[in-house]
């Protein structure tokens, strides 16, 4: 199975509020809110982190859940956020011009 | 995603985090618009370092939003250093600007900072008007220019039109340029006094005619029924509601550090250069003043017939001289939507009627003095 790797979309404008990101789509201005485990799965977004390990070594960490359906859940949150460009998803390390945004505040 | 802004509003409202944030970076500006409410000379601007720490200061209080203003912004030989510290940060930038300095190479970088939204006036379609109020020969055809290469960067551009005496009839035509160009389009009735409290460019404002015919056109105002309806009993308005977002979910900064409610609103509540942000916004005690005001604090507001519906601007009833008061320009929207005078209005004409007032002779020896006018 080849690894997957998320980047977050640096023209996307985000915040973190009480512990759940909120951005807003640089596309259309559209806003979006994640739920805690979604915020962290963002934030360890870097473009070079493979999602499996992200999932193994933050996720399942902090939450009781079994590893391979919570790859299987992030792959699809993964998907779904690609689908509204406010993420990018690739088979290969995806390397960003922009610091990391919303990671630090 | 209907609702996800209610439910962020919400959130913040509770945790008292501020959403958005205007800050002008100079008040210096390149134009001179005869209604603008700003002295355009530099009392001493915050400096790059100050701007960039205050950004900081922002972004970890949890500000999403930061719309530059001024003045003039791109007159800051530092403004691209801004608004690329701000995207690094991750904000939604928004700008207000006359364009007056953008050309293609500005306008392409805007788009590679992916720049949300950038508002630019435009009083007229015609040279004649449009450069009689800005008071710079030519500037229309300079800031249109401008609006297309932002266009053609396919950056989120709003043509802004101030509504005056002076360029009353020319709003409709501004709006079909803006159709033609493809950007959005604003009108905005508000004339602001000036900073130091002279009121006469008030005089400025469209008159009561002019409003009653543009709240009656649905290009601008959309359902007309629906905007210039009848305000309801008075017994559905929620009295607990607040009266709008200055100082719950959004402030102003000035070129100059002051914090304020909002750009509209100039009541001190602390400076940035002595204080941190989130200090002055969450300890301030005018800012928790403001905070604290209800529909039910506003002793002639709450009993209106237009309380459910008004737009009544809490910085304009401050400049009147009582942030709990009405705001007659907020009255005269009112009665020009719906025909009906507010509470103000109606408390006004009664105390119009009786300016002068014979007060009965008091017996000799008694006070007040005999035949006093009050």
């Amino acid at each position: 199975m080849s690894s997957l790797y998320i980047s977050r979309n640096p023209r996307v404008a985000a915040r973190i509020l009480d512990g759940e990101m909120m951005i807003m789509s640089g596309r259309d201005s559209s806003l979006f809110t994640l739920n805690r485990t979604a915020t962290i799965l963002w934030q360890w977004a870097d473009g070079v982190t493979p999602l499996e390990r992200i999932v193994e070594q933050r996720i399942c960490i902090e939450f009781d859940v079994e590893p391979e359906q919570a790859l299987q859940d992030a792959e699809t949150l993964a998907r779904e956020l690609a689908s509204h460009e406010i993420m990018q998803i690739s088979e290969e390390p995806i390397l960003q011009p922009h610091s990391s945004p919303g990671v630090s505040r | 995603m209907i609702g996800v802004l209610e439910e962020i509003t919400a959130k913040a409202l509770r945790l008292n985090v501020p959403l958005a944030v205007q800050l002008d970076i100079t008040y210096r500006c390149n134009e001179r618009c005869v209604h603008c409410y700003l002295d355009h000379h530099d009392h001493g601007e915050m400096t790059t370092a100050e701007i960039l720490r205050l950004i900081d200061e922002m972004a970890d209080a949890g500000v999403l939003t930061l719309t530059l203003s001024g003045g003039e912004i791109f007159l800051r030989k530092d403004f691209f250093e801004i608004v690329e510290h701000a995207r690094r940060l991750s904000f939604c930038v928004k700008l207000k600007t006359n364009a007056l300095l953008i050309g293609e190479r500005e306008a392409a970088r805007l788009r590679d900072l992916a720049v949300q939204e950038i508002q630019v006036s435009i009083y007229s379609h015609r040279p004649e008007v449009h450069d009689a109020i800005t008071l710079v020969p030519g500037s229309l055809n300079r800031s249109l220019s401008a609006i297309r290469f932002l266009k053609a960067q396919k950056l989120k551009v709003v043509m802004a039109n101030v509504l005056m005496r002076q360029n009353k009839d020319d709003y409709v035509a501004v709006q079909d340029l803006s159709d033609e160009i493809g950007v959005d389009f604003t009108l905005d009735p508000t004339i602001t006094p000036m900073m130091d409290g002279d009121r006469s460019i008030l005089g400025l404002g469209a008159d009561a005619h002019t409003l009653r015919e543009v709240f009656r056109d649905s290009a601008v105002v959309g359902d007309i029924d629906e905007f210039c309806a009848i305000p309801s009993d008075s017994g559905e308005v929620d009295l607990d509601s607040r009266p709008c977002s200055a100082g719950h979910t959004t402030c102003y900064v000035s070129p100059y550090g002051d914090v304020f409610p909002c750009v509209q609103f100039p009541l001190p509540t602390g400076n940035v250069r002595r204080e941190r942000f989130v200090d002055i916004w969450r300890h301030s005690s005018q800012m928790n003043e403001v905070r604290s005001i209800r529909l039910k604090d506003l002793p002639t507001c709450s009993s209106c017939s237009h309380a459910g519906a008004c737009t009544r601007c809490p910085g304009l009833a401050y400049m009147e001289g009582n942030m709990r008061g009405p705001s007659s320009q907020d009255c005269e929207k009112s009665f020009a939507r719906t025909g009906i005078p507010s509470a103000n209005m109606l408390n006004n004409k009664r105390a119009g009627a009786n300016l002068v007032q014979i007060l009965p002779v008091a017996a000799p020896g008694n006070s007040p003095a005999a035949g006093a006018i009050a």
